[in-house]
């Protein structure tokens, strides 16, 4: 059972580490490296939607926690970068725990609690946009010095790399929570808060838990973005596109699984580069096309993708077994 | 020390041409590799408007360039359109970067959003690909040191001056009736920057800043921007939005009869477009714009405006930039001598290129931007859109204060 | 800091505005009161909407007020047919799947809209946008004014329809205990669809009311869906009058902190109240049963 668990995951990481092997092309490398930024934070949303059962529509308020903290700290403080990306994955998770403590202990859930978390990061949005600190509407530009000891590097590759490094990371870290007590009493709390804390479960606090790792985890996408691209508005950081990216990536991949947001963004963003290639010379024709497929395949694989895999094994296992 | 990739298609080309064209030998020698030029606009998302406008432009100088035989430096080789689209957003900017440069660009031109313009210069400068940005106002652009980066255009600290001191000018031709002035710009990275250097440049000038409004994009309403400017009654209102936004203040403003003495807008949207002015004309009235704009003098620039019109397209400023900065940079492919990046660079920096359609003399680029480069002052007149300033190129003269 | 007739002024301004934004939020609290799924392709069918009322009165010369009756008809049939047709069978009764194909026809709808109309923003030609009611010191929009009227109406309308039809008593029954509806013979399915057709045919007569002092081009409903959802919660969701009373309120204090604040920072007077809401008192101002 264990070794069938961590076999999936291992094999897409191993898979996807040798890309930079079997391609020299950077169009793929570049294009993979926004799926994992992409994917990481999807991975911060599962752990809180998917496993814990508590949909945010706002995530992105860790995401630009992330990458605005990691930017500034650079621009105005000079702190390192490395040490920089740490304090803001640091300060996602704080965030998380501050909405966290509002919302849960408003006994919010459902609709109620995912637009309250929207609420909070247009509220992030709207003040570092006005905010002169961070740069206001003209956003923040790292300056351009390709150092490794600035996370700055010159080959696409090691980027890549380190992004896919981060990605494993959370995959383990799911798995073991998966596996362990505090999985338990997040499934707990997901499929029936009350019983679950009549069996003695804190039920906040491990509500609280999760969405301070969560907001950590999308908060560390967003310091990957603010590394790669190196500059950011609050339009980027705080705008609702990385929310509604990391809670599609999720439920397509196969919401509550260990590699389901992983296989969500690169499905998502493959179908993406897939229909620019049929838009023709009418403008949209590609999105339409794109968005066509989406409610399609929600239609054929109603359990995302890892869902729908793991119930044909099912399927194909009980068959045998007739 | 590139090898352009497109030798082997050349080959293969002049191979397959010579067995089906045995008898014209001169179709072979007049049929040499195409040169590939990235357009990346944003054509889908938030910024679709003007991205699509920007691609026309760029469609139009890379018709006329190959109806009139290629470029005759390279032996008359066509320009081909490798078009990328920006989705509105950085992300998908430089993955469009990443694509272009893989189908073997010879440069890239465009962009449009200042954010777009960042991201996408900055991944084509790993492979040292001339970005050339057709709008992008922001600052920073060309303050980052990336060699591969041009602009054309004016930034925001040229467009503020030039607008300043026109606005100076015409306040005292007219026996300076201005005085008071209320701000209105929408709060993101081109309306806030203009605002703050508004509000340190025009007290100096002797302008007192009533109030500055900012609004958001899209906005829903602009009742209360007008109930402001009613209640302050400036002589003049600085709007810097985009169209949407623009129209719905000038609606409101004359729905709810404020009458200031000037609207005097900086690089906004709608002031000096087209669509704006033909559907709400009362609106639109004397309203003046500094905004990029095409040299009304310019012969060229009269025909193309006349052919995009004909075809019933909109004549907005992306059109003749785009069609400008692809004429620059088919001017340094020819000067390059071909597809090779440090020599279109250098040419590039090089260039005294004179044969575009702005009001902004022959180019010359000190890091990467053009030095001439600079916005004109447009009114509104008799359901026209004309130049008032600088004199040299205007073809009309400045309506101020507006009558009643 | 301002005169008291700029303060009345502007709160005026914000309930005639307000009551736009309770049409739109109408469809909305109607289409989670009963499916209890956050339609995200509400902006984009209120795109769909004013296109068809430009594209009437561009085309046609329609008038946009005498395109309400048959614009009504045509998306409360849409509204059916995608609820009955494609977002019931994709999503299998899922409420994420509901949230994600909701988001993959807005996404569809809106880049449809921009392959066939274009990115241009459109506006009515004509003077109707400048027609005004002189109201002691206050020069009111005309247009405004009967969209004002409109919005009230409609939620007049809405009301009887729940409380005094079958369809509508079916339709609260469905939203409170659906299981229950099934048992006592209701066709749920087609109430969801219904219900859906009935928040479309809302939107219908918002694009109708909004179109003579708005413009569209393909991504304008975004601007108004996050403020309907507030307004859904703020009123609790799925109760008419508290949509109703909702967007009134929303107006008057987007207009207020708009004035106090500036419109950017005034937003934020928007959300903050929101959370307070949320947080203090999650049922909404109205009351209603979550």
């Amino acid at each position: 059972m264990t070794g069938r668990d961590l076999l999936p995951p291992a094999l897409l990481i191993g898979l996807l580490a040798l890309v930079p092997w079997a391609t020299s092309s950077n169009t793929m490398l570049n294009f993979l490296v926004t799926v994992l930024i992409v994917a990481l934070a999807a991975q911060g949303w599962n752990l809180l939607g998917g496993f814990g059962g508590q949909f945010s529509f706002g995530h992105a308020a860790f995401f630009g926690t992330g990458a605005y903290a990691t930017a500034l700290l650079q621009i105005r403080g000079g702190v390192n970068a490395w040490i920089a990306c740490l304090i803001g994955i640091a300060a996602g998770g704080v965030v998380g725990w501050v909405i966290g403590v509002l919302a849960f202990r408003a006994r919010l859930r459902g609709s109620y609690f995912a637009l309250v978390t929207l609420a909070f990061a247009e509220v992030l949005r709207i003040l570092t946009n006005a905010a002169d600190f961070t740069g206001g509407a003209a956003g923040l530009l790292l300056r351009l010095d390709v150092r490794p000891m600035n996370f700055q590097f010159a080959s696409r590759a090691v980027f890549y790399w380190i992004a896919l490094v981060c990605v494993a990371v959370v995959l383990l870290l799911t798995v073991m929570i998966e596996r362990g007590r505090f999985g338990a009493q997040l499934a707990a709390v997901r499929e029936n808060e009350e019983a679950a804390r009549a069996l003695g479960v804190d039920a906040l606090a491990v509500k609280l838990r999760a969405i301070t790792l969560s907001a950590a985890i999308t908060a560390a996408a967003g310091c990957l973005y603010t590394q790669y691209f190196l500059y950011l508005d609050a339009n980027i950081a705080y705008g609702s596109w990385i929310s509604i990216e990391a809670l599609l990536a999720a439920i397509v991949g196969g919401i509550g699984t260990v590699a389901g947001p992983v296989i969500g963004a690169l499905t998502l963003h493959g179908l993406g580069e897939l229909t620019k290639g049929f838009a023709g010379d009418i403008t949209g024709v590609d999105l339409v096309l794109f968005g066509l497929l989406l409610v399609a395949a929600i239609g054929f694989a109603p359990l995302g993708i890892v869902g729908s895999l793991r119930r044909l094994r099912v399927v194909r296992l009980s068959g045998g077994a007739r | 020390m590139i090898t352009p990739p497109h030798i082997s298609r050349r080959a293969l080309l002049g191979a397959g041409a010579a067995t089906v064209a045995l008898g014209s030998p001169a179709i072979l020698r007049a049929e040499p590799a195409s040169v590939k030029l990235g357009i990346l606009q944003p054509v889908t998302g938030a910024l679709a408007q003007d991205g699509e406008l920007g691609r026309h432009g760029a469609q139009l100088a890379i018709d006329e360039i190959n109806a009139a035989g290629g470029l005759q430096a390279l032996g008359g080789a066509k320009i081909e359109m490798v078009f990328g689209d920006a989705r509105s957003n950085p992300e998908a900017a430089t993955q469009e970067v990443e694509r272009l440069q893989g189908e073997g660009v010879a440069a890239i031109v465009g962009g449009f959003a200042s954010p777009i313009c960042l991201a996408a210069s900055q991944a084509a400068a790993r492979y040292n690909l001339p970005y050339i940005v057709d709008v992008g106002v922001s600052d920073q652009i060309v303050k980052r040191g990336l060699t591969n980066t041009f602009r054309f255009a004016p930034g925001f600290g040229m467009v503020t001056s030039v607008a300043l001191d026109n606005l100076v000018k015409l306040n005292d031709a007219a026996g300076k009736p201005a005085k008071t002035v209320v701000l209105v710009h929408e709060d993101g990275l081109f309306g806030s920057g203009l605002a703050k250097l508004m509000q340190t440049e025009l007290p100096k000038r002797g302008f007192e800043i009533l109030e500055t409004i900012a609004h958001p994009t899209p906005a829903r309403d602009m009742s209360n921007v007008a109930l402001r400017i009613r209640s302050l009654n400036p002589d003049l209102v600085i709007p810097s939005s985009y169209y949407g936004e623009f129209v719905l203040l000038a609606r409101t403003m004359l729905q709810q009869h404020i009458r200031p003495k000037g609207i005097y807008c900086v690089l906004n949207g709608a002031a000096s477009n087209y669509r704006f002015v033909r559907e709400f004309p009362e609106a639109a009235a004397a309203v003046m714009d500094c905004n990029h704009w095409a040299d009304p003098r310019n012969p060229k620039a009269q025909a193309l405006k006349k052919q995009v019109q004909d075809a019933g397209k909109l004549w907005a400023y992306n059109v003749p930039l785009n069609y400008s900065c692809v004429k620059l940079v088919a001017d340094a492919i020819s000067h390059a001598g071909g597809a090779d990046r440090g020599k279109i660079v250098d040419a590039l920096a090089a260039s005294t290129f004179k044969d575009h359609i702005m009001p902004y003399g022959p180019t010359r680029f000190v890091n990467g931007q053009n030095q001439g480069a600079a916005p004109v002052n447009l009114q509104v007149q008799d359901g026209d859109i004309k130049v008032i300033f600088p004199t040299e190129f205007a073809d009309a003269k400045p309506v101020f204060p507006r009558p009643a | 800091m301002y005169s008291p007739e700029i303060v009345l002024e502007a709160v005026v301004n914000g309930l005639l505005t307000g009551a736009v934004y309770a049409l739109v939020a109408l469809g909305l609290t109607l289409v989670y009161g009963v499916l209890h799924i956050i339609n995200f392709a509400h902006g984009a069918l209120l795109t769909c909407a004013m296109f068809a009322v430009w594209g009437l009165a561009t085309a046609f010369g329609i008038d946009p007020y005498l395109a309400i009756p048959p614009l009504v008809l045509v998306f409360f049939g849409m509204g059916y047919a995608l609820q009955r047709f494609v977002i019931g069978p994709a999503s299998h009764g899922d409420d994420n799947n509901m949230l994600l194909v909701t988001l993959g026809l807005s996404i569809a709808i809106e880049n449809g809209l921009l392959a066939v109309f274009h990115s241009d923003t459109r506006g009515l030609e004509g003077d109707a946008a400048f027609q005004v009611v002189q109201l002691g010191p206050m020069l009111i929009s005309r247009a405004k004014l009967i969209g004002f009227a409109g919005a009230l109406l409609v939620a007049a309308l809405l009301w009887l329809l729940l409380t005094t039809t079958d369809t509508g008593k079916a339709i609260r029954a469905v939203a409170r205990e659906k299981l229950g509806a099934r048992l006592v013979g209701i066709d749920v399915r087609h109430i969801y669809a219904v219900t859906f057709g009935l928040g479309c045919a809302c939107l219908a007569v918002a694009a109708c009311l909004l179109m003579p002092t708005y413009y569209v081009n393909p991504r304008v409903g975004n601007a108004f869906v996050l403020v309907a959802f507030t307004i859904v919660v703020l009123g609790g969701m799925g109760s008419v009058p508290g949509a109703l009373l909702g967007g009134l309120f929303i107006g008057v204090v987007e207009s207020m902190s708009g004035l106090f604040l500036g419109d950017s920072l005034g937003q934020l007077g928007i959300f903050v109240i929101f959370i307070l809401v949320l947080l203090l008192r999650p049922t909404g101002m109205f009351g209603a049963k979550a």
